[in-house]
């Protein structure tokens, strides 16, 4: 059985359409790279899978329903550029919050849920940096702590917005490892990815995306020149001699 | 009807006329800038400015009282930025502080001043609501010679202000000072304001600057046509706001004159050509239709 | 109780409620939405007037909270169509506070209510208009609502604690884990309005946003934590509060006024001094650098 279905899926962000009849399947235990130029509607294809941002038409199913029913078997990890980094709080405290939702109402988290939290920050590295004010904290390690919170959710499917932007050589090989042993478990995940260079030696599955589905499946059979060529389009070249 | 045609009210009028095209244009500069509420914090803050120029000179003196004003209102821009660029706070928590805290030191000051001989007939509390009905004819001189400052700023540096407007980085890039156009732009912005203080009051100044600009974005997508737009749509409301407030008596013309372009504002939200409700819905509507019958034809066609 | 105690009971109750709300305001970023909801309550206390044809404290909290909600929903419908945030927050309330003048202008004329006294605010009258508790005694009608709103406001932010905390720092997480982030900030909007009513009648509401914004921001220079950001904050409001009364009798001027300006000077005092963000400590930072 799939883990997410996507049927259809069409959403426009102001008068533009972003997305326009996407549909794919993702199996458990996979390991996928979302891939396609700037503006091709990555980050907004992972929102409106989350019903953070409203479609137009289409159905996303998850482990065979709703998003609704299997919101605790999800796990979001969000652009690190949309928070406010100054926001009076630390590294424990930011991965706590990816338990806020199985706290409850009106509780407040038990010691219970805080070494959940610190266990995580250590799985990334991170336990000594546990009581420092986030925005003192690298890039890297406000990414780390990110993926920490994801973590602790302990879901079995996950969407990562460009978790590798802008991290350092450490960070990037601490996450990849976390990322495939969470594929060793048999989770699910999909990332948003714009390094080209590295989708092969890091995902088994590919999602070549232009506001529709240029490609998708296994990364050897995918992502071959001509599915980048055509996902691209023109801007391809640019990037090739950008990056060499 | 009889005071519509007072010598008094036609003044009147008139100034409030050419203010509300001046700081209409104006205020599409600010919208664009993004600094909306900016004017709302500045004429809030110039108001200590207006009582110490008074306090200085000990007589009513429009002059003094207006250097006052815009002195205030210069510190304040001053100390936002300073805030704002020296500390994490944010800049509308940077507008909100200057924006209060000035205002309550004007409150002080007021208070003060009201004590003072003479203080009580300053007639300094219009300053927080404003005195339409009071204006003459050295006012309206006052008022022209504003509109015209505004006008001819805007129109001689018009590509200019385009550039700095939409894009910074490419008009510095282009040898386009930052901070001589952040100058002249809070220069005139301020000068704006502290003319319009007189007329609406410092509470609703900002009304003035942001609602025109606000109406004409939802007529055209040209920068030009929205300057232009947004000054007829200040000025009509000017005018039209003081003479429904002539019809009653004791009517406040600032309040009146607001509605009135808002009432301006919802007119173009509903029936907008570029962004309005309805040619919004119609869009939308298409948009649906033109989406499922593409995705028909990609079926028969097998995708692209 | 004497006279200037009760004056001191009811500023510091302003100064402690505005303080707490304020920090949660100015991490979401919403400092101008207090100035916005200060400024249109007033057509709620008008409505509720005209309605009701007597000023009650509580008919007035009801008016202030939907003229409150009101503006939250107005700038947020008018941003999802394209305007900026803030100038759809320009736009609404100013016609509401517009509006509101206009209304006291031509239909309640020379009634108890007047714009001035709104916006001021009168904290000298408030020992004046006393209530009897049969298990307290005579206690001013202000007071006693303020009290009434410290303790809703305590209450909410140490229940909905974790809630609007994740919200302000990370709304989509907020959403995808399942918290329902659009009711937290109405939820949070009522509370604001609520606040802000019931200052209303102490400070007047430009000294609201003084007193919701500036403690805040204050208290957001000398903390990392949140928890102690609202413990300092709602000090700030309470010293502001008294100080600024103690520097009204000083002066002979106004205390709403004189408020105001004292959580500038506690503003102020933080910004130069704060050993973690303030301006000197961090030119000596590069200094030694």
């Amino acid at each position: 059985m799939a883990v997410l279905t996507v049927n259809d899926l069409t959403a426009s962000y102001r008068k533009n359409k972003v997305l326009n009849d996407v549909s794919f399947n993702v199996q458990p235990g996979s390991l996928t790279s979302i891939v396609g130029p700037n503006g091709a509607g990555k980050s907004t294809l992972l929102k409106v899978m989350l019903e953070l941002h409203p479609k137009l038409s289409g159905d996303v199913s998850f482990f065979g329903s709703t998003l609704n029913k299997m919101k605790t078997r999800v796990g979001y990890v969000p652009q690190r550029g949309s928070v406010d980094w100054d926001f009076p709080t630390d590294a424990l405290d930011v991965v706590l919050m990816g338990l806020y939702g199985r706290v409850g109402w009106l509780k407040w988290p038990k010691r219970e849920h805080r070494e959940k939290a610190m266990d995580s920050l250590e799985k990334m590295g991170m336990a000594d940096y546990a009581g420092r004010q986030i925005s003192q904290l690298s890039g890297g390690q406000q990414q780390r702590v990110f993926l920490a919170r994801a973590l602790v959710q302990e879901a079995d499917l996950y969407f990562m917005d460009e978790p590798l932007a802008g991290v350092d050589a450490a960070t990037e090989q601490a996450i990849m490892t976390i990322l495939n042993e969470l594929r060793m478990k048999g989770k699910t995940v999909m990332v948003v990815h714009h390094d080209l260079q590295t989708v092969e030696d890091y995902f088994d599955h590919v999602l070549l995306l232009n506001r529709t589905v240029v490609a998708h499946g296994v990364t050897k059979d995918v992502f071959t020149k001509d599915n980048v060529y055509q996902t691209y389009g023109g801007t391809l070249r640019y990037m090739m001699e950008a990056t060499t | 009807m009889n005071i519509l045609l007072s010598h008094n009210a036609q003044w009147v009028i008139v100034s409030t006329l050419i203010l509300g095209m001046a700081s209409g244009m104006m205020g599409c500069l600010s919208y664009w800038k993004r600094q909306s509420l900016m004017s709302d914090a500045l004429s809030h803050a110039a108001l200590p400015g207006v009582v110490i120029g008074f306090a200085l000179v000990g007589v009513k003196s429009l002059p003094v009282m207006m250097l006052g004003a815009a002195i205030s209102a210069i510190i304040a821009a001053l100390l936002i930025h300073w805030i704002r660029s020296s500390t994490r706070i944010k800049e509308d928590t940077a507008m909100g502080i200057i924006l209060s805290v000035f205002f309550g030191l004007g409150i002080m000051l007021l208070t003060m001043v009201n004590r003072m001989p003479g203080g009580n007939q300053s007639g300094l509390d219009s300053f927080i609501f404003g005195q339409a009905a009071s204006m003459v004819r050295k006012d309206v001189y006052t008022m022209l010679i504003l509109a015209v400052l505004v006008m001819l700023v805007l129109f001689i540096g018009f590509k200019e202000w385009k550039i700095f407007l939409f894009d910074p980085d490419f008009a510095r890039g282009l040898g386009l000072s930052g901070r001589l156009m952040n100058g002249i732009y809070l220069t005139v912005l301020v000068l704006v304001i502290i003319t319009g203080i007189q007329v609406v009051g410092v509470i609703l100044m900002s009304a003035l600057l942001i609602i025109p600009a606000v109406s004409a974005r939802y007529w055209t997508q040209s920068f030009k046509w929205m300057v232009i737009l947004s000054g007829l749509f200040g000025g009509g409301a000017g005018l039209v706001g003081t003479i429904i407030s002539t019809l009653g008596e004791g009517w406040p013309t600032g309040p009146f004159i607001i509605v009135t372009s808002s009432t301006l504002f919802v007119i173009s939200l509903v029936f907008g050509a570029q962004k309005g409700l309805l040619i919004q819905a119609w869009q939308l509507r298409t948009q649906r239709k033109v989406h499922v019958s593409s995705s028909q034809s990609n079926l028969t066609q097998g995708g692209e | 109780m004497s006279y200037t105690a009760w004056i001191l009971l009811t500023a510091s109750l302003v100064g402690l409620s505005c303080g707490l709300m304020g920090v949660f305001l100015i991490l979401r970023r919403m400092a101008m939405m207090a100035d916005a909801i200060s400024h249109s309550v007033l057509i709620g206390i008008v409505s509720a007037y005209l309605i009701t044809r007597e000023l009650s404290g509580w008919h007035m909290m009801v008016g202030g909270i939907i003229a409150g909600l009101l503006t939250a929903v107005l700038v947020q419908w008018f941003n999802s169509r394209g305007v900026q945030q803030d100038a759809s927050i320009g736009v609404v309330f100013t016609t509401l506070f517009a509006i509101g003048v206009i209304m006291i202008a031509t239909q309640v004329g020379n009634a108890h209510l007047d714009v001035k006294h709104a916006l001021m605010g009168e904290i000298t009258f408030v020992p004046w208009d006393l209530i009897q508790l049969s298990w307290f005694g005579a206690i001013p009608e202000a007071t006693l609502i303020l009290i009434i709103v410290l303790i809703i406001v305590v209450i909410a932010i140490l229940a909905f604690y974790k809630e609007w905390k994740i919200t302000s720092f990370d709304p989509m997480l907020a959403a995808s884990i399942g918290i329902p982030v659009a009711l937290m900030h109405y939820l949070f909007m009522s509370l604001v309005s609520i606040t802000t009513v019931a200052a209303f009648d102490a400070v007047g509401a430009i000294m609201v946003v003084a007193m919701l914004i500036t403690p805040a921001a204050a208290a957001y220079l000398w903390t990392d934590r949140l928890s102690i950001m609202l413990i300092l904050s709602g000090t700030f409001g309470v010293i502001s509060a008294i100080g600024g009364y103690y520097i009204a009798v000083f002066l002979d001027t106004s205390i709403s006024g004189s408020m105001a300006f004292a959580t500038g000077i506690v503003f102020m005092i933080s910004f130069l001094c704060s050993p973690k963000h303030g301006v000197l400590a961090q030119h000596f930072r590069t200094v030694k650098m």
